[in-house]
């Protein structure tokens, strides 16, 4: 069975504050006069190593999971899926 | 009278919360690992602080899904009172039994402090010995303790009188100055501070005997008097 690697990109939503990508805005990119950037939000990413038949089968595989476990918090998470062969 | 302090990989306050409950304000308590099955004469349960599992993915998903939370949801259902102190809320909330979210606090840091909270419900198991508006100096010590709810349940929270405490300054950017929630019948209690740090004067800089009623509004709930 063919090997996929799924990245599933978690972030806040957008409207619920990200003091992490705040600070890297205000406190280094914007003190260095980088004044081009004009928004930065931190997510985090986890990788899954998944066999599945086809691409489609692997990412219903891993967000069934994240549903599943609570791997993001629905409240307050938006996830993204970026899938690719193994 | 016996409260349930439950135990995950990680907690580090309940034996201070075992502590209080026993040598302070004299009720039985019990330890109980997060897989073995609560004791069957319980009349509360104690989700204490610490960090569950290294708060790893975030503070207290993987605690959610332990074994003894579909007990302690079935207690819930029956009106069982049930106290969640900081990684206890934050298990409470990832596990469905009160609404919203902690997240990171907006300093990014881990705080540490004494503060003050603001009773603003004094009915529940906890605070029905407390008048409205009272002041409680007491102890935080929380990195994801931002409370947060979307508009539509903090509409709830405010028409269902599921507000318990607020803080009176703003410690770490949570909506509302939100402290201390409850479900919509009243009987799980979360809150981030620490009423177990707070209750013994030696331990409290300021008034201990505020926070010390935390503890006898339970006794008073549970008709043991104090």
């Amino acid at each position: 069975m063919p090997s996929f690697l799924v990245n599933v990109i978690i972030e806040n939503k957008p409207g619920i504050a990200d003091p992490e990508g705040d600070t890297i805005l205000s406190d280094l990119v914007l003190k260095d006069k980088k004044t081009s950037v004009k928004k930065i939000r931190s997510a985090k990413m986890l990788k899954f190593q998944i066999e599945a038949k086809n691409k489609e089968s692997a990412e219903k595989s891993v967000m069934d999971l994240c549903n599943e476990f609570r791997i993001y918090n629905p409240l307050v998470s938006k996830v993204s899926v970026e899938t690719s062969g193994a | 009278m016996r409260v349930a302090v439950i135990v995950f990989p990680g907690s580090n306050c309940d034996r201070d919360m075992h502590h209080v409950l026993t040598d302070v304000f004299k009720l039985e308590s019990q330890l109980v690992w997060h897989t073995d099955e609560l004791p069957k004469n319980i009349d509360a349960i104690v989700l204490p602080g610490g960090f569950s599992y290294g708060d790893r993915l975030r503070a207290g998903v993987i605690a959610a899904h332990s074994p003894v939370i579909a007990q302690v949801k079935k207690m819930a259902e029956k009106g069982m009172p049930i106290l969640g102190v900081c990684n206890g809320f934050q298990i409470l909330t990832e596990a469905g039994l009160l609404p919203g979210a902690l997240l990171k606090n907006t300093s990014l840091s881990y705080i540490c402090r004494w503060t003050e909270i603001i009773v603003k419900n004094n009915k529940t198991p906890f605070t029905n010995k407390f008048k409205l508006n009272q002041r409680i100096p007491i102890a935080i010590a929380n990195g994801e303790g931002r409370y947060y709810a979307d508009k539509e349940t903090l509409h709830l929270l405010k028409k269902n009188n599921q507000i318990v405490f607020t803080y009176a300054e703003d410690v770490n950017g949570s909506t509302m100055n939100i402290a201390s929630i409850c479900n919509k019948e009243g009987n799980v209690v979360g809150m981030m501070p620490h009423p177990e740090r707070s209750a013994e004067q030696i331990l409290n800089p300021k008034d201990a005997k505020p926070a010390s009623m935390i503890f006898e509004s339970l006794l008073n709930t549970l008709g043991v008097t104090a």
